[in-house]
């Protein structure tokens, strides 16, 4: 069985947290930790030159709620619609002492500020011969559920993965969203913070005080032997929810949650193939070029001798994200979808499970 | 009399029209029939039909987020609208895309756009197709005084001018993008100076105003239509409701809704002016309201009637291929 260390405790105080809370946590305690430390965005505050209330949302998702109170309108900055300048202030600030978390509401929004992200930020250090940093955050919430359309619901991580020059941080539970949120905004490099839309709810324990998780450490929300099971953000909820059904009838999955995408954990995923010899993969993204068909790539070239059985991917299909609720339910993976793979790849190879 | 009967009442109709399908849109969406999000545009209907009543299908028109009313004035199907709102399979886009993606391309509709800024660089696509292809049609894209501060529309008011594209672009100023005011996030104090800036001719007008609205819409579709470029006119108005159904609107102030839908309703004012004048009888009007109401109803019961996508065969259908 493999055996990592998970979630390293923190001492002290913990208290009940939601994803949004832990979130807003990380970021009010590093604002105030480091003046450097800035937000900006469409409605982080909200209430911009309106005769209402002030912080009127504290972003759509009320992620950033209560920052602008606390350090002010310079600090916590309401901008124009305008992403390529967001995008564009939030890297050439960072090249220039700050350390800045731009938001971008819906990540599907990074098409209109792609080159700000992928041709100048991401491409600086190593550009520049390692003269220049850029210690920023890129946040944005992804994926589907929410009936929110083809234009707001896309899960676009491969597409950053992609990019070499950033880090791209997916957290599935509260408190890897604390720690993940506090190494982002102390690391030295660009980092795609993407926050999944349904799960801004999801509470667990968190302590209080600030902890970093470093990147490219995979967890473990359940041990096992008998098949591997790789997920990211929400996916981590339906790998779960597969692990326990099996684990009933004798069966023990291996879930990793990589947290985060780039840089991936490849020896945690490694390990645990060379025990269980069987790999299933869930992905909300797109089939092609994701991250599902990455791992099971790189699975297939540095782990061949350990594999019992072919490798399945469960991803969305090769469409943008329909509209109505039975299409987007049919096109989202899910528990079910997951557990027949699984079972097949149990079922798969030589001996069968 | 400077408009003729028909072309009154059918102004009246389609604001009228446009009003309670967005009116009926909220009660929806609180009765749970409506997924997603949903944006409505009740208290802009004047600027959509300035905009569109002199357009024929084969002119144009780029929509936004917030596009019921300019679906409704360019002639789309209230009845399609309604199901592809409700996610229904004989929606107009068979429920693929809902409410911020209605599109009904043989009216010249091309696209409701959830993303800010997404529709003028493509209505200049439009706008090229025609003057290159001779045909005299024109192109107009909707903007807010939230996108107007959108790159690409930058971009595409001064390509527009570059290749005397006919485009109009019609700006609705309702102060607000989301909870920003426009007098924050619109640098310039005037927008309309910064359209001028962009060298083409740039106008404001009251929105709330159908008549002022509709002769500078008039002028500018002619000017394009006869080969003159792109034009912007800016109409200021009032959204009488949140941002999304069901936003709180914290940052409005306290009556400022109530006062808006007593004192700047375009339907109103529309009304009073034509029976001031003497143009359109309060009856006529009433009888069109009655009208109305029975179309809309209809409209939801039907949708509430329609089928439901089958993800067997409408998951992956319209993709060119799959993995
Ligand atoms: C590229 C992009 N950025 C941000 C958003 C989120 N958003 C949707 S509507 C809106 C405000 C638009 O304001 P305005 O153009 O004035 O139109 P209005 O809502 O007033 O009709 C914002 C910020 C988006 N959908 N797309
Ligand atoms: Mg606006």
């Amino acid at each position: 069985m493999t055996n990592h260390a998970n979630n390293p405790t923190v001492g002290g105080k913990t208290s009940m947290k939601t994803i949004r809370e832990a979130i807003n946590d990380a970021l009010r305690e590093e604002m105030r930790r480091d003046p450097t430390v800035i937000v900006l965005g469409e409605e982080v505050s909200g209430g911009a030159g309106c005769e209402g209330e002030d912080d009127a949302y504290g972003g759509v998702f009320g992620v950033t709620k209560g920052l602008m109170p606390e350090f002010g309108r310079e600090r916590v900055i309401d901008t124009p619609i305008s992403e390529a300048a967001i995008i564009g202030a939030a890297a050439g600030a960072a090249n220039n002492g700050l350390r800045p978390v731009a938001e971008l509401m819906f990540f599907d929004f990074i098409g209109v500020s792609f080159d700000q992200i992928f041709n100048q930020a991401a491409k600086f250090r190593y550009m520049f011969g390692g003269k220049s940093k850029t210690p920023m955050v890129i946040r944005g919430t992804v994926g589907g559920g929410w009936r929110a359309g083809a234009q707001h619901s896309s899960m676009l991580h491969s597409i950053v993965t992609h990019v070499a020059g950033l880090k791209v941080v997916m957290p599935a539970n509260a408190y890897d969203a604390k720690g993940l949120m506090v190494q982002a905004i102390r690391d030295d490099d660009p980092v795609i913070f993407l926050e999944h839309k349904v799960m801004y709810d999801n509470a667990c324990e968190v302590p209080d005080e600030q902890y970093c998780i470093p990147f490219g450490e995979a967890s473990f929300p359940r041990q096992g032997s008998d098949v591997t099971i790789v997920a990211i953000s929400n996916m981590v909820t339906h790998a779960i929810t597969v692990a326990d059904i099996l684990a009933k009838e004798g069966i023990s999955c291996d879930v990793i949650d990589p947290r985060t995408v780039s840089p991936l954990d490849h020896e945690a995923i490694l390990e645990s193939v060379e025990v269980t010899g069987r790999l299933v993969i869930i992905d909300e993204g797109n089939p092609r070029c994701g991250l599902a068909s990455d791992i099971a790539g790189i699975v297939a070239e540095h782990g061949f001798y350990s594999l019992k059985a072919p490798i399945r991917t469960v991803t969305a299909p090769h469409t943008p994200v329909p509209f109505a609720p039975e299409l987007e339910d049919a096109y989202l993976p899910n528990a079910d979808k997951l557990m027949i793979a699984v079972r097949e790849v149990l079922a798969a190879g030589p001996s069968g499970a | 009399m400077p408009y003729s009967t028909e072309f009154l009442l059918s102004v009246y109709r389609t604001m009228k029209t446009i009003r309670e399908f967005e009116e009926r849109c909220v009660k929806e969406f609180e009765g749970g029939n409506v997924p997603g999000f949903t944006h409505v545009s009740n208290g802009q209907e004047a600027i959509a039909v300035a905009a569109c009543i002199d357009l024929s299908d084969k002119d144009i028109i780029g929509s936004t987020h917030r596009g019921h009313g300019h679906c409704i004035a360019k002639g789309c199907d209230v009845g399609g609208m309604m199901k592809e709102i409700m996610g229904r399979s004989t929606g107009l886009c068979k429920g693929k895309g809902g409410s911020m993606h209605i599109a009904d391309i043989d009216k010249g509709m091309l696209g409701a756009n959830a993303i800010v800024g997404g529709g003028p660089p493509l209505v200049n696509g439009a706008a090229l197709a025609a003057k290159t292809l001779g045909t005299k049609n024109v192109a107009l894209s909707f903007n807010g005084d939230g996108s107007a501060n959108q790159g690409t529309v930058f971009e595409a008011m001064n390509m527009a001018v570059v290749l005397k594209l006919p485009h109009i672009f019609v700006y609705e100023n309702n102060g607000y993008a989301e909870g920003t005011a426009a007098n924050y996030g619109v640098g310039s104090n005037s927008l309309t100076d910064r359209n001028a800036g962009f060298g083409m001719p740039a106008e404001c007008v009251d929105g709330l105003d159908f008549f002022a609205t509709y002769e500078a819409l008039k002028i500018a579709t002619e000017r394009a239509r006869n080969g003159g470029g792109p034009t912007a006119i800016e109409a200021m108005c009032v959204r009488f409701d949140g941002h999304f159904i069901g936003d709180p609107q914290l940052y409005r102030a306290k009556d400022e809704v109530k006062n808006a839908r007593k004192n700047q309703d375009c339907i109103k004012i529309f009304r009073e002016r034509v029976i001031s004048e003497g143009w359109l009888k309060a009856a006529a009007m009433n009888a069109i309201d009655k009208e109305i109401m029975a179309e809309i109803e209809t409209a939801v019961v039907d949708a509430l009637a329609a089928p439901h996508p089958d993800p067997a065969t409408d998951l992956m259908s319209d993709v060119y291929c799959s993995y």
